[in-house]
């Protein structure tokens, strides 16, 4: 890992914490204090850690899944919609799979993960066989999921007797993830992201795979004559990704909602985004920036019950911070530039764990 | 007067520039010479604002010049050639005429036109202002951005290795127009790895080694000196080299073909084991596209490609890579490096064994340390390409190699090389024969074609126009050809 991330990121970090206490300060309220209740309201308790680890795993999930395909060059905005039909497929499985717990919670998540990377693999192929830009692609494919699972709700899975967006009926408790204690979080979905983190990071860092990736992401044409099979790798970039974005629909779902709701995805696959953009690409800090960012979302419902203010302060925060990144990065990339050369910066020509 | 004085840049422990003091009088053709990684470049780009100095002071006419920002070394009166200039491609060339002039927000298409048309005429150049820029060769190209950079108002024109990759035709017309300049008291700086160029066009030379200056001098001076000075010893040329040429390698039989500039018409080259056939012609006269066929990554509209009796036409460059064909683009950072990964990444991608999936770090790096040593690539196995300077990117290229070819093919191999590393290169090069791998290359430079190959085709507007054998003929013949004339 390079200092110049870590000191980007600590410049973003205090530059962005120092505007938030304006904020609060602003509004009338003692920011140290507001700070405090902050850090009470995500990891202050077991209860609460255990939630803000709730909104930890997809985040990390989504933010690992984008790791993957930045590296090969591509612009996955379909990252949200990927979640929502991996949703879609571990309530299906749910739904039909019978038998114990164990069985069906398999059966769930590998359903998820290859509904999600499905979808991702048809961004792919629209890219790359259709010359459509992946974003434009990504885009239009999260609105289809979104109307697919409303569809699925008020259709042909809603609730007995009344058909209500507010999601399908519970699942059966087979298809709940086994709690840790009596906090919410389950072991199961924490071992799985964590392995998923480990996975990618090994992945970019020490196999060939990953290097491929790599010099296709930064230069196709020249990957090409090095002889790798670009398109392949595209595509399989877009399936991994799906798959890891489909494995966090599953844990939404079993984990977190029981039931497949119409935003099952949280909105967590474009917040993933500015983790990665934070973590500078890299695999290694997605998974503290993820927490920190888990932390400000649950920590300011918190200080919405306790002091008044409206919880959109979680987004103003990590607004701001992803801001003074991109601010603190093109700041020492301009300095950096006069020692390399006048080359555009690409997200790509940064990422992975170099 | 331009004088740069005390230039130091270092990146790390490397000394790129190390005190550099140079003056240049007005009206001057000024040749900066030195070995490839001398830190010319650097320079360069230090003096037109592209990096900025850790110390050391420019001075124009007595008064200190901005640093730093390319913007405001223009404004001073500066401005850069790049060898390949950048320019908004789908563009016409008036539009690109345009761009980054101070401008009202309305722009006045008929006054910049007056003018592109006055400065075109001025120097002799036929530029067309509705084209787009993609049409254009480089050497018009350049041509574009000279009357550009004009039309800004410098003073100071600096041209970085700006002749390898235009025809001796376009370098007559260029060279023409950096007289005209100096007559009318533009500073020009002129870096160029050729002697007889800047013996030619230059009236003083400073020359560059280990980012320091080393020599001075007025010229006409004999080359052996120059060399002397750049390389710090004389280089001795070794004798030619022949080997017995045996089975075809590759057999182009009756290729036809259009891309883009120019058409290939019924095109028929075979090259055989151990031979070195050489492509001669004007920029874009069908050498290149003939390159890309045999490379696989053009697939002829008519005719047959066989290569070691095997009938490839068609099955494209992954499936010519499984056959032994190696090919060397031209474009080194554009499809041959890849920016943002280090050497010792380039020789985990594409190492003489193989990598399996997991990868061995270690043996990646030996193996990179290895190969950059015996390709004397100045840098280190965790530099990366954009930070290694023109030749020793190609040189990289090179090492990169791998093993077992039967077939080579390469656009202009030793572009941007100088003479020692040039030799260094060929000598590694022939040395293939004796595994009896065929060379089809192609290049601007008639001695490299004469000294290495066997074989001459020389191309004129899509067609092949003579065959000869490289002992059998001199430059001034292949030179009458080029032009698409007999020897009168
Ligand atoms: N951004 C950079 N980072 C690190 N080293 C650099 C960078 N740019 C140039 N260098 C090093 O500085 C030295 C001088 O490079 P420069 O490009 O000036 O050489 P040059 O004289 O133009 O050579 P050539 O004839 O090969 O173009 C080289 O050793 C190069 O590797
Ligand atoms: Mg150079």
């Amino acid at each position: 890992m390079n200092s110049d991330t870590i000191r980007t990121a600590a410049l973003a970090i205090g530059g962005s914490l120092l505007l938030a206490g304006l904020l609060f300060a602003a509004n009338g309220e003692n920011p140290f204090e507001a700070f405090k209740l902050l850090f009470e309201g995500s990891v202050g308790s077991r209860a609460k850690l255990s939630n803000t680890l709730l909104v930890w795993v997809p985040l990390t999930l989504a933010a690992a899944s984008l790791v993957v395909t930045f590296s090969a060059g591509l612009w996955n905005i379909g990252v949200e919609g990927q979640i929502i039909v991996g949703a879609i497929g571990a309530t299906w499985a749910a739904r039909e799979v019978g038998g114990p717990s164990f069985v069906v919670i398999t059966a769930a998540i590998v359903v998820a993960i290859i509904a999600g990377s499905l979808w991702a693999l048809l961004a792919g192929v629209l890219k790359v066989y259709g010359g459509v830009n992946e974003i434009f692609g990504g885009l239009g494919l999260d609105f289809v999921a979104t109307g697919m699972a409303t569809y699925l709700i008020i259709g042909p899975w809603q609730r007995a007797g009344v058909a209500s967006t507010s999601g399908t009926d519970l699942l059966r408790d087979e298809a709940w993830l086994p709690k840790i204690g009596d906090e919410n979080i389950s072991w199961v979905s924490l071992a799985l992201t964590v392995a998923a983190v480990i996975g990618v990071f090994l992945l970019m860092r020490g196999t060939s795979f990953g290097l491929k990736l790599k010099a296709v992401g930064s230069n196709v044409h020249s990957a090409t004559r090095l002889g790798i099979p670009a398109n392949r790798y595209m595509l399989i970039a877009f399936g991994l990704g799906g798959a890891l974005a489909g494995l966090a629909g599953s844990a939404q779902v079993l984990g977190f909602h029981h039931k497949l709701v119409p935003a099952s995805s949280g909105g967590f696959g474009f917040l993933g985004i500015l983790v990665v953009l934070l973590a500078a690409y890299r695999a290694s800090l997605i998974a503290p920036i993820a927490f920190f960012f888990a932390a400000i979302t649950v920590g300011t419902t918190f200080l919405e019950l306790r002091l008044g203010l409206d919880s959109a302060v979680g987004g103003v925060l990590q607004g701001l911070l992803v801001l003074f990144v991109l601010l603190a990065g093109g700041w020492q990339r301009k300095r950096r530039t006069e020692a390399a050369s006048a080359l555009a910066p690409t997200p790509s020509a940064v990422a992975g764990e170099g | 007067m331009l004088e740069l004085l005390d230039i130091h840049k270092h990146y790390g422990s490397l000394r790129a520039n190390d005190g550099v003091t140079i003056a240049v009088e007005r009206g001057s053709i000024h040749g900066i010479l030195g070995e490839n990684g001398a830190g010319k470049s650097t320079l360069m780009k230090v003096l037109a604002g592209f990096i900025t100095a850790d110390s050391g002071e420019i001075r124009l006419d007595g008064e200190s010049l901005p640093t730093g920002s390319t913007k405001r070394s223009l404004e001073s009166g500066v401005g850069l050639l790049h060898q390949d200039p950048l320019h908004c491609m789908p563009f016409s060339v008036l539009d690109n005429f345009m761009l980054g002039r101070p401008e009202s927000f309305i722009l006045d298409h008929s006054t910049a036109q007056a003018e592109l048309n006055r400065l075109s005429d001025e120097f002799g150049f036929s530029l067309d202002p509705d084209v787009p820029v993609r049409t254009l060769t480089i050497g018009e190209r350049q041509q574009l951005e000279i009357v550009r950079l004009l039309s800004l108002g410098i003073r100071v024109l600096i041209l970085d290795e700006p002749t390898t990759a235009i025809s001796a035709e376009q370098r007559t017309s260029l060279f023409a127009t950096l007289r005209t300049l100096a007559g009318q008291g533009m500073i020009v700086l002129f870096v160029s790895h050729k002697l007889e160029e800047v013996d030619e066009i230059c009236d003083r030379v400073s020359v560059l080694r280990l980012g320091r200056l080393v020599g001075e001098a007025e010229l006409p001076v004999p080359t052996e000196r120059l060399v002397e000075m750049m390389f710090g010893e004389m280089i001795v040329q070794s004798p030619r080299v022949t080997a017995e040429p045996g089975e075809p390698v590759i057999d182009l039989e009756s290729i036809s073909l259009h891309d883009r500039l120019v058409t290939l018409d019924d095109i028929s080259v075979k090259v055989h084991t151990a031979e070195v056939v050489g492509l001669a012609g004007l920029e874009g006269s069908g050498q290149q596209t003939l390159l890309r066929v045999a490379a696989g990554l053009l697939s002829p509209a008519r005719g047959s490609v066989r290569i070691g009796g095997e009938t490839l036409t068609g099955r494209g460059y992954r499936r010519h890579l499984d056959a032994g064909v190696h090919y060397l683009p031209a474009d080194r950072l554009g499809e041959g490096l890849v920016e943002g990964l280090t050497v010792k990444e380039h020789f985990a991608l594409a190492g003489i064994e193989p990598q399996g999936f997991l990868l061995d770090w270690e043996r990646a790096s030996s193996e990179a340390t290895a190969r950059i040593e015996e390709f004397s690539v100045k840098g280190t196995v965790d530099s990366t390409p954009e930070s290694l300077s023109g030749g020793n990117q190609q040189r990289l290229l090179l090492a990169m190699m791998p093993e077992k070819i039967s077939l080579l093919v390469m656009e202009h191999p030793t572009r941007g090389l100088d003479i020692e590393s040039a030799e260094l290169v060929w000598t590694r090069l022939l040395a293939r024969r004796s595994d009896r791998t065929a060379i089809l290359f192609a290049s601007a430079d008639l001695d490299e074609l004469l000294r290495y190959s066997d074989r001459i085709v020389v191309f004129f507007a899509g067609r092949i126009l003579a065959v000869l054998d490289a002992t059998e003929t001199d430059s001034e013949a292949i030179g009458y050809l080029i032009g698409g004339k007999e020897r009168v």
